[in-house]
């Protein structure tokens, strides 16, 4: 507990875990987006989320080592991976969009190992990053650190968001992709071709996808094998938020990204991820108790 | 090209399963003694397990066209079969298994880390086949007691020990006690981490040198900045960092990023990470942990000395060859050394006179103890001094003096 009082003695340091894990949480908010958007409208959960921002993470290093500034790489990986994302559909998605839960959580996982190793082949198996040569901000006397990338992604993220928001509202394809989540049956008797709206979808997601990766290979380090760790914290993020709600996943986002610092720090290492784990179990918990007493009331 | 060769290598397996089922007993063809090895050419150990293949390959290669191996007074070539384990360590058993009982090898090379040696190890320990490697270096390979086991290389539990005997020596230099230092550890939760950071506590203790911060990175983090937050609030004297190459990459990033400053930053895997090529001048002063290092005087009659041998390597594959690929090499050499002396290719007599092996090669000196790792060697430790690695440990290979402390961010 001497980490905790720590705290204490120097409460700046809470303000620097605080930071890094609002900012590093934006990033997360990212694909998590995404998957809430694919899981909303098409009842799919993509367990290849986290290739696609690796995918997004490579796009942007070969840029970098061809000289392009990468910042330049979080369009060009969205680009490409809109592309890729509406192949991957045409080839593999649509086939299972209609099918059981189970049969498309097994063909995205299958993506994402056939990703993995495609990755592996092209880039090996060394741990890229690029440098987005920016500095970084000091504040309280250099005690807190906020390297500017991950301000920039910050800044990205909600402006990102805010499109995202406006575009569901109010562009045609943003309505139909709305309608279709809402009754993919009704959306096609009323004209709105839902296999368009599902690529559509699908290729979107990617695309937010991509634009993360450009935004980890600057924050961090990437490999080929690294996807996991972002499709499992998507998942959290909308489970903890829930489906079809943007503003909850920013927030949740947010706040484990903090969590997740914090108890880095406090607890050590060693359970940042398993201290998010038990979060996600009691959420659950306390979700399926409420969800029980409803159902109690309307009987 | 490709397309072309692959039905062509398929017949040629296809050939040598049914000669190794014509010659199950032996591995020794006509003038041919045929090692094994798997190795991971895919998956996420593919850029090392391609430096163990090569190193692999030089060496054969190498011994081969200075005529190949004298035993008993008849000259044999040297050839290795090759499976791709797939950087899993169920499969590298089970790849050890087939080599053994279905292509009767008798000399087993190791595959590429400890976790792919660990699998091995119990399958070459069963039916009693030597194994020499140069890439398993976590120190529970060898408190088992295999007997068929031999490892050239410094085991774990040495990699960053030089780090704190060298902050407690600057210590001493500057008239300050080495019960005043403070030492920060971060090291991921696998077992050659685990080993590493045994071996650093085991040493800060012999000094009294207190550790301060002690975090577990999970393997599916890459973030330190929890932990390098502690670092700034503490500010130890020595940060020691062990996790692969994703660790060694992650920690020069987000130190420089986060522009923590600390006196001693000691690292493993720099070169795998080549974090001097992808970080610049943000990887300086950074102590970097190596079995070998091309600088080094050491020398042999095969490869001539540590400088030659690299420039072999780098002629036929076109990198400076880390020292994953040098420990390799001297795998086959220790092999080969062994059965000239055995005079034989009967296990036992190859394995005993393995345990006898006293030899100095291009990598170092060579003497292995009772549990099978080799003890005549130590480890080094470089330090990236404008853009280059340079030796400042042991004193013995010392090219330079470390420079102390690292200068602050805001000075540089």
């Amino acid at each position: 507990m001497s980490n905790l009082q720590l705290l204490f003695d120097a409460p700046v340091l809470l303000v620097q875990l605080i930071a890094d894990g609002i900012l590093v949480g934006s990033i997360f908010a990212l694909a998590a987006y995404g998957m809430a958007l694919v899981w909303g409208v098409m009842n799919v959960i993509n367990i290849a989320q986290g290739e696609f921002v690796m995918i997004g993470g490579y796009v942007t290093y070969t840029l970098y080592s061809l000289g392009v500034h990468p910042l330049l790489g979080v369009p060009a990986a969205a680009i490409v991976l809109f592309v890729l994302g509406w192949a991957i559909y045409r080839l593999v998605i649509f086939r299972v969009v209609d099918r059981d839960l189970f049969v498309s959580l097994l063909a995205t996982f299958g993506l994402s190992i056939l990703i993995q190793q495609l990755l592996n082949q092209i880039f090996t198996s060394d741990v890229q990053s690029a440098d987005s040569g920016l500095d970084t901000l000091f504040l309280f006397d250099g005690m807190v650190t906020v390297p500017h990338i991950k301000v920039v992604a910050f800044v990205l993220t909600l402006a990102i968001a805010g499109c995202l928001v406006v575009f569901l509202k109010s562009s045609r394809l943003g309505q139909a992709i709305r309608a279709t989540a809402q009754n993919a049956r009704a959306a096609r008797i009323l004209g709105i071709d839902t296999d368009r709206v599902y690529a559509a979808t699908y290729a979107l997601n990617a695309a937010l996808c991509g634009a993360a990766g450009a935004l980890v290979v600057m924050t961090w380090v990437i490999q080929p094998f690294q996807g996991l760790a972002y499709t499992v914290r998507s998942f959290m993020i909308v489970v903890v938020a829930g489906l079809g709600n943007l503003p909850g996943v920013i927030v949740s986002a947010f706040g484990l990204g903090a969590a997740e610092n914090l108890a880095g720090f406090i607890l050590g290492a060693e359970f940042q991820i398993a201290f998010v784990f038990g979060l996600l179990v009691v959420v659950l918990l306390v979700r399926s108790h409420r969800l029980k007493r409803q159902r109690r009331y309307l009987k | 090209m490709l397309g072309k060769l692959k039905p062509l290598a398929l017949a040629a397996a296809a050939a040598s399963l049914c000669l190794a089922g014509g010659a199950a007993s032996a591995k020794v063809e006509g003038d041919t003694i045929v090692l094994g090895a798997a190795v991971s050419v895919t998956g996420k150990y593919s850029t090392n397990g391609k430096h163990t293949m090569n190193g692999y390959n030089l060496a054969i290669e190498t011994i081969n066209a200075a005529g190949g191996v004298e035993v008993a007074g008849k000259t044999y070539k040297l050839e290795i079969v090759y499976y791709d384990d797939e950087s899993t360590p169920a499969r590298g058993a089970q790849l050890a298994e087939r080599l053994i009982s279905q292509d009767g090898i008798k000399f087993l090379l190791g595959p590429y880390s400890s976790g792919l040696t660990k699998a091995i190890a119990p399958v070459t320990e069963k039916y009693g086949i030597p194994m020499v490697e140069g890439n398993g270096a976590s120190r529970s390979l060898f408190t088992q007691g295999y007997k068929y086991l031999f490892a050239v290389l410094s085991t774990s539990e040495q990699y960053l020990a030089g780090a704190i005997s060298l902050a407690a020596e600057k210590a001493i230099a500057e008239g300050r006690k080495p019960q005043d230092l403070t030492v920060a550890l971060a090291f991921e939760n696998d077992p050659f981490s685990q080993d590493v950071r045994a071996g650093v506590i085991d040493d800060a203790s012999t000094y009294g040198i207190r550790v301060v911060i002690d975090d577990k990175l999970p393997k599916e983090l890459n973030d330190m900045s929890a932990t390098l937050t502690k670092v700034k609030a503490v500010k130890p004297d020595i940060l020691v960092v062990s996790g692969h190459s994703k660790g060694a990459a992650t920690a020069i990033k987000q130190i420089a990023d986060m522009k923590v400053d600390v006196p001693i930053l000691a690292l493993t895997h720099c070169e795998a990470a080549d974090v001097i090529g992808k970080f610049g001048a943000k990887a300086d002063y950074t102590l970097c942990a190596t079995q070998w290092a091309e600088t080094m005087s050491y020398s042999d009659d095969l490869f001539g000395s540590a400088a030659d041998y690299a420039k072999t390597f780098e002629a036929k594959f076109g990198y400076v060859p880390p020292y994953q690929a040098a420990e390799s090499s001297a795998s086959v050499q220790t092999f080969v050394d062994a059965f000239q002396r055995a005079g034989s290719f009967e296990t036992d007599a190859v394995r005993d006179a393995l345990a006898a092996t006293d030899m100095e090669t291009f990598y170092g000196n060579i003497k292995f103890d009772e549990s099978g790792k080799n003890i005549a060697k130590p480890m080094a430790l470089r330090q990236v001094q404008n853009g280059s690695l340079v030796v400042v440990a042991p004193t013995k290979w010392a090219a330079a003096e470390m420079i102390y402390p690292r200068p602050k961010w805001s000075d540089r």
